[in-house]
């Protein structure tokens, strides 16, 4: 073996400049590849980071109750009608925020009213959400504090923080005075208090937040809450903490994964259609090494027709021509694996990226799986010109 | 010389092609070598020279007859053994040198051996450096074939076909790309080693100063053995 590796080394070292092209073209098919890891890998992180940046990673609910029913005559029609006169809520909470506090990855635990309501400003009227939160927890889902485009983040009992696209439309600003009536028919003034921007549209449009204090009053909940919101240090594991928070609580958990698997189904078409072009970037890289490898084979035929007349067996035609090819695939490897680290180190880590940005993780770019991906490849893409070596007849090739 | 012959071959025929696109090069050839023999083999273009010496080289199998050499039954034995067998006993020089041109001449003389022993030894540089100073090329051991001229080429390759020591050279017209004074050098040569060697040569050529320097002529005429001499 160390002979063949000798023999195919020399043949790797013969023609220079052939040698660099093929590599070269190596090269840029694992370019492509680690480009394409590392450009997918980002935009799903990209995507994943901006989708789950200012929604609550895990919802805890109390669980809607059905009537229990009397078994009906055979025959008999049953309607049930759902109770609306009663608000779902969570009667005792506080036990629950002291345990979901300590939880390990939990980062921030939000309780809070959450209820529909209308904004009115004389004749205009609009529907909103309202998002009652306690004053220090303001920021803790949603980054409210860094959103504001005008006023201040403070929740006083008598001030509403609204958003900019609704402040647009009903044309609010800073300090104004509005009634908000909720669908308890509970009517207040309200002075806004700032106007924020999240780059959610329903939200800049149809969310105001307001003290929690305030809003038990506004939708009749003297002692309970509507839901708890966390968020997670490690998005990944919310639905395993949901699946716990639910076994340990009783209450209907809710994981930010469930409520978005369109994200996840684009996510994975994304990543199907990156294996696709990868899977073509190492088909080109093989058939390219395999051409190279069959013209190698023709230019020394002459060679191997001697090599096997003086008695050297087939085996070891094969492997100087195997090893010949994936020295080439390595070599084209690293090369590429360089040359694409080069490019993409200079862009910005994902959290950075601006608008308009390309969301390039290099972390992502597999660049130790495409070096030896290829290398692999190359070996494989070797065996068939190298068994033609080894079948050449030596009185044909040396031809006299 | 032993009573023995060391190549046997009896009633060699090869034929190429089939059907009407058949055709017999050799018809029934008998021949016998022995151990120390310098052996022309001559004849016209197309007399069948080049299949006779593949056939006994063990490249070609022939289509009838029989080839033993020391022993060995070459007509069954399969690709693998015919492999092993020509690496350790039979040696080539062609008319055109065929070195690897990646190699040093030092490399290319010890090629057979490391091939087949998987990796270069001291002892294969030894042996190399030895050939080569006995064919006046030590000061030529780390050059490349191109750097060497024809003549030179063709002593590196008489080396090559002497590394492993084989009991028989096949040369197919050694000589037949050479000026005159090469051609002689490579004459005393291929001489030179047959008689302190003991290696049996089969050498092919139409040139009469060549064969006259062999022990013996074996002639060829499509396909048959016409003549003998010596």
């Amino acid at each position: 073996m160390r002979y063949a590796v000798k023999i195919a080394f020399r043949h790797f070292l013969s023609s220079p400049a052939q040698t660099a092209l093929l590599i070269s073209g190596v090269a840029l098919g694992v370019t492509v590849f680690i480009f394409m890891s590392a450009l997918i890998g980002g935009l799903a992180q990209l995507l994943t980071l901006r989708t789950v940046g200012s929604i609550p990673h895990v919802t805890l609910e109390m669980r809607e109750r059905s009537p229990g029913l009397i078994n009906p005559v055979t025959g008999a029609q049953l309607a049930v009608q759902k109770d609306l006169s009663r608000r779902q809520q969570i009667a005792v909470w506080q036990p629950f925020i002291a345990q979901m506090e300590s939880a390990s990855g939990v980062i921030a635990v939000s309780p809070q009213i959450r209820g529909s309501a209308f904004l009115i400003r004389g004749q205009a009227i609009a529907p909103v959400g309202v998002f009652g939160v306690l004053p220090d927890k303001l920021s803790a889902i949603a980054d409210i504090s860094s959103a504001m485009v005008a006023g201040s983040a403070t929740l006083p009992s008598d001030g509403i923080l609204i958003g900019w696209k609704l402040a647009d439309d009903l044309g609010l600003h800073v300090g104004q005075a509005i009634q908000v009536r909720s669908d308890r028919q509970r009517e207040r003034s309200f002075r806004i208090s700032g106007i924020f921007s999240l780059g959610i549209a329903s939200a800049d449009r149809q969310a105001i937040y307001m003290n929690f204090t305030t809003a038990r009053a506004l939708f009749d909940l003297p002692s309970g809450i509507s839901r708890i919101e966390l968020k997670v240090s490690s998005v990944g594991q919310a639905p395993r903490l949901a699946e716990m928070l639910g076994r340990a609580t009783g209450l209907k958990v809710t994981s930010w994964t469930d409520e978005n698997a369109q994200l996840f189904e684009a996510l994975d078409a994304q990543s199907r259609t990156g294996t696709i072009i990868k899977v073509f970037a190492l088909l080109t890289i093989m058939i390219g090494i395999a051409s190279a490898m069959l013209l190698s084979v023709m230019r020394r035929r002459n060679e191997i027709g001697i090599m096997r007349a003086a008695g050297v067996g087939r085996l070891f035609i094969v492997q100087v021509f195997v090893l010949e090819g994936t020295l080439i695939g390595a070599t084209g490897s690293i090369a590429g694996a360089l040359l694409a680290w080069a490019a993409l180190a200079p862009f910005p880590p994902i959290a950075q990226v601006k608008s308009g940005g390309l969301p390039i993780d290099v972390g992502q770019g597999g660049i130790l799986i495409a070096i030896v991906l290829t290398t692999l490849a190359a070996a494989i893409a070797s065996i068939l010109p190298a068994r033609r070596a080894a079948r050449v007849d030596p009185v044909e090739a040396i031809g006299q | 010389m032993s009573d023995t012959p060391l190549v046997r071959a009896r009633g060699l025929v090869k034929r190429f092609g089939s059907g009407d696109a058949e055709s017999t090069v050799l018809h029934g050839i008998d021949v016998d070598l022995y151990r120390g023999e310098l052996v022309a083999l001559q004849g016209p273009s197309g007399s069948g020279k080049s299949t006779l010496l593949s056939i006994l080289g063990t490249l070609m199998r022939p289509s009838e007859g029989t080839h033993m050499m020391m022993d060995a039954d070459l007509a069954e034995a399969d690709d693998g053994e015919l492999t092993r067998f020509r690496n350790q006993n039979i040696g080539f020089v062609f008319q055109f040198h065929h070195l690897l041109p990646d190699l040093t001449a030092e490399e290319n003389v010890m090629m057979p051996a490391a091939a087949s022993a998987g990796r270069e030894t001291a002892a294969m540089r030894t042996r190399a450096a030895a050939l080569l100073d006995a064919v006046g090329l030590s000061d030529r051991r780390h050059y490349r074939p191109g750097a060497m001229s024809g003549g030179q080429r063709q002593r590196v390759a008489v080396a090559r076909a002497l590394i492993n020591a084989p009991a028989l050279v096949l040369a197919d017209e050694p000589t037949g790309n050479l000026d005159r004074e090469s051609a002689d050098n490579v004459m005393d040569l291929l001489g030179r080693f047959n008689l302190e060697t003991g290696t049996c040569f089969l050498i092919s050529t139409h040139d009469v100063k060549i064969a006259d320097r062999c022990s013996r002529q074996v002639g060829l005429l499509d396909g048959r053995v016409v003549e003998g001499k010596g």
